[in-house]
């Protein structure tokens, strides 16, 4: 059963990435309905968020969100109008509606009543089984290029990029070849938070002391906005990122200016960029010292800290320096 | 002497919470002295402070949670303005005041205004539906009614003295450990939370009790009304969920206070046990408010339909399908922490399954207006604003239970639309429709039905205005809690949604004017009958207001429609039913213990926020002796003699007699 709901399911249609109209035009009614609604939506603006996916990842989730959308329109759709018409045709005043006090129990409308929202969970079961399962941000995108590695440390309240391979890093800029997966390591240097690059798909948390993965890919070159999606205290709104996907050799030359410029990251480095500060203006580090990721998720380098305390008053109302 | 309170806690600094702490410190001033001059605290007191009664105890949790219900719309109104003007600006509400209101705006909706109006319906309706006189433990009733008081006031107090939590209405650590939020803000909230809940706790075992122990002769289970059956599942979840509500503050508590390890990042602390244990509390609650909005909506689709509710059995088994498989779906609040696919599947498909029992309980509501000659009255309108609007948020939830679409939408404005759309469409719709179905009961007059209406179509179209735009906001990758942002694309919505909100507050102002105008206007609204909806259960028997006991005689229930019954045969056959043998009644005499225990629990928590050691041992000893005062008690009830059961009986007879003669020769 599982095969034939996996192979169903791999046959609903390929949605957003590639374009609304298409999917207007030869997809079953559900996906219609609810592809002309995110037509209203991206005509009126709705360009840049998570339909408007520019990676496998985030076309496959976008493509579950529209299906599961559609599924559930089905019935609710025609159950919005059932109670808006019921409504209006027995309304006290309308003398030719048939007054039935006695109407109280239908076994066939007992089993409609049961049996329909059964049978659509089970088939939403079968998507979010699969979906679960092919979506999992742990694993792999299959691909015949080698992933590129990034480790990921949130700090507060910035982000942190390592390049392992390539022996550098930035802060609130991410640089990756467009067309090649990525293959995120992350953690956090203090609270939780959340990377999140809407366009590109699947969020996933950072935590103190543990290592989350990720797989994402940008299927063109192009800028897009990333954040944190987990609230992690008073300069959260600040914690934001830009993620630029550039063709292979400007990838390589990146690097190769980064190496150029800027200073190292070191432990002693790394614990002056621990402070709390937000807004930070992106930069490179020409070297990062290669166990820091490690030693930042084994606690070796203990979590960054909170507010000063040293202050007067700061135990009642700390305030963020500014 | 003070702890760490000192001139320093008050926001000299921050004119918005100074002004605002200001203005609510000299309304409560005011209010206190015109209740003093005019002389009505002996009353006051006597009547209702010390009251035990069930309808007394439930008209004031209902009032608390309408005043709070006013405080965390005022902190709606501010976040929605500061986004409106934050597009690439600071805005009026710098971070560390932005992050206090929609911490205090999540915790105050939940906590302390839809659950006490939640309880207080369930209060007032309950033991009149089941035709009893009173809850299990009336006193006890009243000591969670003033514990959860207490824990409004320590909430508010925070905005005067000190801060709020910074960290969210569930605060997370290790943000909300004393290394990352040293502020006594985690603590106002820590406190307010761990004594309401207390309160909030005995109220479900004290219902539990009644609803499984006390009900009039021959109402057996299957002859309760869905409100009951409802008000018996939600309290069956509060008394599942609230103890581990304690226990993780407690540990948190711990982990502030002598700094233990649970949640901190260091020495094996693990922040993940903390979000899993507040969302095993934190799913059933969200039940714990939506099942008896559901026993409202039936109630009120009934009665206004003409029609018993459609297939009542089975109401009852998706009721309690609910109140089982909401224990089983928590992790569904953070699919995006990395639990792995079989995890993520299992509580994606348990979540998907409760829409089950709710799609169940639309369709039978639907059926219920099928055939039905159905009254517009403000209670029907807010139902089917309630049917329409739940459904589409019903349907962003399983939305949001598969998998990887929260990969793409956890945390965003669409979660936020999503759960204001079932909590405002469901709880908050249920809370307008009950209010306005039971007040002709508890005061005897009805409200009046032009601004009622008014507030309905306004809050209907507010919520639409307000909240469709942010889902779309939510689809553009918008996060919540931003207390500024850089995308424009995200600005046309937050705009369109700053229009609804003051849609919302003419609402708002619509709802307070259908109190005053209903209260000038009573003798005209006023309802001599006891049954101004041609209602079908008990509640509606008695007179309105009902008399201290409820009922003359404990009704003999032959039916599901216990009322509808008696009113049928009195039709048919043209006379009441034969004059009852009247007894004298014993009921549960006032008791001061709710307040004073109430009172020195609210010193023993701000005590503990200060770091007042010595004042925390006083509260405590203090509370603890007053609860031994009172198992020391010697009289627990009064006699009402049978001659005044009498009397009041021979009014309401004589008003029923009235009404039979106006619907003589009708049928029923």
């Amino acid at each position: 059963m599982r095969a034939a709901l996996a192979e169903s399911f791999m046959q609903l249609p390929d949605s957003t990435s590639s374009g609304v109209t298409r999917l207007l035009q030869r997809s079953p009614l559900p996906c219609r309905m609810s592809a002309a609604l995110i037509a209203f939506l991206l005509v009126s603006g709705c360009s840049g968020g998570v339909l408007d996916a520019q990676g496998p990842i985030g076309a496959a989730d976008a493509k579950i969100l529209l299906n599961a959308l559609g599924i559930m329109l089905v019935i609710v759709v025609p159950t919005i109008i059932a109670i808006l018409a019921f409504g209006w045709w027995f309304r006290a005043a309308n003398t030719r509606a048939r007054y039935q006090p006695d109407f109280v129990y239908s076994g066939g409308i007992e089993l409609v009543v049961w049996g329909i929202p059964i049978l659509v969970i089970l088939f939403l079961g079968g998507v979010i089984w699969i979906g679960s399962h092919e979506l999992d941000p742990f694993k792999p995108i299959t691909s015949a290029d080698k992933p590129t590695e990034v480790q990921v440390v949130s700090l507060d309240w910035k982000w942190l990029f390592i390049y392992p391979d390539q022996g550098v890093g930035s802060v609130n800029e991410l640089v990756v070849p467009a067309g090649v997966p990525v293959h995120f390591s992350l953690t956090s240097a203090s609270v939780m938070n959340m990377f999140f690059v809407p366009q590109l798909g699947s969020m996933i948390a950072t935590m103190n002391g543990m290592v989350t993965q990720l797989h994402l890919a940008a299927d063109k070159p192009g800028e897009f906005y990333g954040q944190s999606a987990q609230f992690s205290g008073d300069g959260f709104s600040g914690m934001n990122f830009t993620l630029r996907a550039v063709p292979q050799d400007a990838f390589a030359q990146w690097v190769a200016t980064a190496r150029q410029t800027g200073s190292a990251l070191d432990r002693t480095s790394y614990l002056a960029l621990c402070q709390q500060s937000s807004n930070v203006r992106p930069f490179t580090y020409r070297a990062v010292d290669a166990t820091l990721f490690n030693a930042v998720v084994t606690q070796q380098l203990p979590p960054c800290p909170g507010p000063d305390v040293g202050r007067a008053g700061a135990t009642v109302r700390p305030r963020l320096e500014r | 002497m003070f702890g760490k309170l000192t001139w320093q806690a008050i926001p000299w600094d921050q004119p918005i919470p100074l002004v605002a702490g200001a203005v609510v410190v000299l309304i409560v001033l005011a209010i206190l002295a015109w209740v003093v001059l005019k002389g009505y605290l002996p009353y006051l007191w006597r009547e209702w402070i010390t009251s035990v009664d069930h309808k007394r105890i439930g008209v004031m949790y209902t009032l608390l949670g309408a005043v709070m219900l006013l405080r965390g719309f005022i902190d709606a109104i501010m976040m929605r303005s500061q986004q409106a003007v934050a597009f690439r600006a600071a805005g009026y509400l710098p971070p560390e005041h932005y992050d206090q209101i929609f911490s205090a705006h999540g915790t105050i909706m939940i906590l302390f205004a839809a659950m006490p109006i939640v309880i207080g319906l369930m209060n007032f309706a309950v033991p009149l539906q089941l035709g009893v006189r009173d809850v299990a433990f009336p006193t006890l009733n009243s000591t969670s009614f003033w514990l959860t008081a207490t824990g409004a006031l320590l909430v508010n107090l925070s905005l005067v003295i000190g801060e709020f939590a910074r960290t969210g209405w569930l605060p997370y650590p290790p943000l909300s450990e004393a290394a990352y939020t040293p502020g006594v803000g985690v603590d106002y909230y820590l406190w307010a939370l761990l004594i309401s809940g207390v309160g909030t706790l005995m109220t479900g075992i004290n219902f539990v009790t009644t609803i499984l122990k006390i009900r009039a002769p021959g109402m057996s289970y299957l002859r309760m009304t869905i409100f009951c059956w409802t008000a018996l599942a939600s309290n069956l979840l509060i008394v599942a969920a609230f103890p581990i509500l304690t226990a993780t503050l407690g540990m948190l508590a711990l982990d502030r206070y002598l700094g233990f390890h649970f949640f901190t990042n260091e020495a094996g602390g693990n922040m993940m046990m903390f979000i899993n244990l507040i969302w095993a509390w934190g799913h059933p609650e969200v039940y714990i408010l939506v099942l008896p909005a559901f026993g409202i909506f039936s109630e009120v689709i009934s009665t206004f339909s003409g029609k018993p509710l459609f297939n009542y059995r089975s109401m009852v088994a998706a009721t309690m399908f609910i109140c089982i498989v909401s224990c089983l779906v928590w992790l569904h609040h953070f699919f995006t922490m990395g639990a792995g696919a079989d995890v993520n599947t299992f509580f994606g498909i348990s979540t998907s399954i409760i829409a089950v029992g709710t799609g169940v309980k639309i369709y039978n509501w639907l059926f219920t207006m099928y055939g039905g000659r159905i009254r517009f009255t403000t209670p029907m309108l807010w139902s089917m604003g309630f049917l329409v609007t739940f459904v589409i948020g019903g349907m962003t939830g399983v939305l949001l239970a598969v998998p990887p679409a929260d990969f793409l939408l956890h945390n965003s404005l669409f979660l936020v639309a999503h759960f204001h759309n079932v909590i405002i469409g469901g709880v908050l719709f249920a809370a307008f429709a009950g209010i306005t179905y039971w007040f002709p009961k508890a005061f005897g007059f009805k409200l009046d039905e032009g601004w009622g209406k008014a507030a309905f179509w306004l809050s209907l179209l507010g919520f639409y205005v307000v909240f469709m735009p942010l889902y779309v906001a939510g689809l553009l990758g918008m996060t919540r809690r931003l207390q500024h942002y850089e995308v424009a694309a995200w600005r046309p919505w937050v705009l369109i949604a700053g229009i609804g909100i003051i849609i919302m507050m003419c609402a708002a102002a619509c709802q307070v004017a259908q109190f005053v105008v209903s209260i000038r206007r009573r003798e005209e609204l006023r309802d001599e009958t006891g049954d101004p909806w041609d209602g079908r259960s008990l509640e509606w028997a008695t007179a309105s207001p009902p008399p201290p006991f409820n009922f003359a005689v404990l009704p003999n229930v032959r039916g599901e429609e216990p009322y509808w019954d008696i009113k049928r045969r009195a039709i048919e056959t043209q006379q009441l039913s034969p004059k009852p043998h009247y007894e004298p009644i014993e009921m549960p005499r006032n008791s001061p213990t709710g307040f004073i225990t109430a009172f020195f629990c609210t010193m023993t928590g701000f005590a503990l926020i200060w770091h007042i050691w010595w004042m925390v041992a006083l509260g405590l000893v203090a509370a603890y002796a007053v609860f031994v005062w009172f198992a020391w008690r010697d009289v627990t009830e009064y006699v009402i003699p049978a001659e005044e059961v009498a009397r009041f009986d021979r009014a309401r007879r004589q008003a029923r007699e009235r009404w039979l003669a106006q619907h003589a020769g009708q049928p029923a």
